[in-house]
């Protein structure tokens, strides 16, 4: 026992061999560092939701032309989230009547376990891991589809229709952008050859977003529909259907649901980063290791890690404080007919043309490849879309005006003008309104009542 | 191998922990006065009408069945992509049909009209 060891090894995140020097590896020990790590690791994730809630709040505000939180806690609010804990935690709960009381309980548990136990294969820095599982990413695919169940759990417990609606969208949209989800997930473990996140991080030696950029955009757009967050937040939408699965809960149980959503991005964003921006990598300082045997580097690792993360997480908050909702049908189409075939086609080619790559080739020469590979590709899919897009154009034009259910999403700009050919109807023009496709509708005049 | 999942069997048993900490506090902090009106479904302000737990539209179950296909199917993707250094050309040939039979699933599904919105 030593203070200046102990004080050596935190610094250079190395508790658990700091453990066993001094009371001898076995499997006790072992058990000791476990249960120490997933109290270490949980009580972050708890605590970093305080701070998220803020920054969301501060970034969304900023965008919105407003301040933000700015009373509590000095100038910037910063106590504004605990002053929001402590609300939540003296209100009072209510139960429903009618709800299904094993249901609506256990869901608020349930979610945030699942919140937590995907952290389990978050690599932080060099060994600064919950455990490198060899199959880690399939893991988190487990997990993560785990949160379906439990949305749906909420939604028919609280016994309430807005609630029930919204879980039955959540279930038909988290489960449908899993699909594509799964499949840009396959190019890294194909790039990379092994589904340990370590171990993906490992063969970055280039970070695999310049080998795979369309498989990124397509992970990145999906991991926004699986968090439910703008602008795939039709589980919760507020004008809509108030709350969505949580309309019901009150108190602390709500702040369970905020609290796994703003944690599930966070470990979105994290997971963007190990997959695709080389996650602790930092020059190959992170495995820098000092003369007396403790390795530093883990805590520059650590901080490029979050600096790569909260960076991810501020391109969630910009897009939420930056796209509108997008319909029921759009989502769908937009998920089936364009990010399914795109992300089938480019696993496709990525698997061919990787194998065709000799081993052993040097590894720009490789990136170069695979690049032009998903260049073309994304110029391909783009080029279909505008064809498609001209075709809805000319059937809507022609009258018909039905073409824009058909449409999946882009390339559809401008096809709203074409309505002088129906002459001063208005009644006749409401379904053409509400048939343009995402991102060509008009500003619609909502009367006040 | 085991060591390694002991870490996630610790976790799944003491991850309950964190979120039931709240929730009990709260219950024990924040007041309890429970009366009828109070425990209403919440439905914009007036009293709900009929039962909640019906048969629902069916468009939601054929896109739940169509995910169900898919998944299984990607399933089985994962273990050829983790393999993939080692295998050699017939077995990529051998997973580039399967992911062929994939999108014939897709292209059916799409030609049979089950992904439109209705």
């Amino acid at each position: 026992m030593d203070i200046l060891d102990l004080l050596k090894s935190l610094l250079s995140l190395s508790l658990g061999d700091f453990i066993r020097r001094n009371f001898g590896a076995g499997p006790g020990t072992e058990l000791l560092i476990d249960i120490g790590g997933v109290v270490i690791l949980s009580t972050f994730c708890l605590l970093i939701v305080i701070f998220l809630i803020w920054l969301t709040r501060k970034i969304v505000a900023r965008m919105q032309d407003r301040i933000g939180p700015n009373r509590v806690g000095g100038r910037y609010g910063l106590l504004q989230t605990v002053a929001d804990v402590m609300k939540l935690l003296s209100k009072e709960v209510i139960n429903p009547a009618g709800a299904d009381w094993v249901a609506f309980n256990a869901a608020p548990l349930l979610i945030v376990m699942a919140a937590l136990l995907m952290w389990a294969v978050m690599p932080f820095a060099p060994g600064v891991i919950g455990v490198n599982l060899n199959i880690g990413i399939f893991y988190i695919l487990a997990i993560s589809s785990a949160s379906v169940m439990i949305i749906l759990l909420a939604g028919w417990g609280s016994n309430n229709k807005y609630a029930l609606l919204g879980a039955f969208r959540a279930v038909a949209q988290m489960v449908s952008y899993e699909v594509p989800m799964i499949l840009a997930l396959l190019v890294p473990i194909i790039l990379a050859s092994t589904m340990s996140t370590e171990g993906i991080i490992a063969a970055q030696t280039l970070p695999f977003i310049l080998f795979a950029p369309v498989s990124a955009l397509i992970f990145f757009v999906s991991s926004l529909a699986e968090t439910g967050r703008t602008p795939f937040d039709l589980l919760e939408a507020e004008s809509e259907i108030v709350a969505g699965f949580h309309i019901e809960y009150s108190g602390m149980k709500f702040g369970m649901f905020f609290l796994a959503e703003f944690l599930n991005t966070l470990f979105m964003s994290g997971l963007v980063v190990t997959l695709y921006l080389g996650g602790y990598r930092f020059f190959g300082l992170e495995n820098w290791v000092s003369a007396d045997g403790y390795p530093y580097g883990r805590l520059i690792g650590l901080i490029a890690f979050f600096a790569k993360t909260f960076l991810l997480y501020f391109i969630y908050d910009w897009v939420r404080g930056t796209l509108p909702r997008v319909r029921v049908d759009q989502i769908l189409n937009f998920n089936w007919k364009f990010l399914v075939p795109l992300s089938l086609s480019l696993v496709f080619f990525v698997a061919i043309v990787d194998k065709l790559i000799p081993p052993g080739t040097n590894v720009v020469v490789r990136m170069t490849i695979h690049l032009l590979l998903n260049i073309l590709i994304a110029a391909v899919a783009l080029e279909l879309l505008r064809r498609r897009g001209r075709q809805n154009r000319l059937a809507m034009s022609a009258g018909g005006g039905s073409g824009g259910v058909e449409a999946v999403a882009g390339g559809h700009g401008g096809g709203h003008d074409d309505h002088s050919h129906h002459g001063p109807q208005p009644i006749e023009d409401v379904p053409d309104v509400l048939d343009t496709p995402l991102g060509a509708r008009e500003p619609v005049v909502i009367p006040v009542h | 191998m085991l060591a390694e999942w002991q870490y996630i069997g610790i976790f799944v048993a003491l991850s309950p922990i964190f979120p039931l900490a709240p929730v009990v506090l709260n219950r024990l902090l924040g007041p309890h006065r429970p009366n009828p009106i109070k425990q209403q479904t919440y439905e914009c302000g007036i009293e709900t009408v009929g039962d909640t737990w019906i048969q629902f539209k069916v468009q939601y179950y054929i896109y739940a069945l169509v995910f169900v296909v898919f998944d299984i199917e990607a399933v089985f993707l994962f273990p050829i992509a983790a393999a993939f250094g080692q295998l050699d050309l017939f077995a990529i040939g051998a997973a580039v049909l399967f992911i062929f039979l994939l999108t014939d699933g897709l292209i059916y599904a799409w030609s049979r009209g089950v992904l439109e919105w209705v």
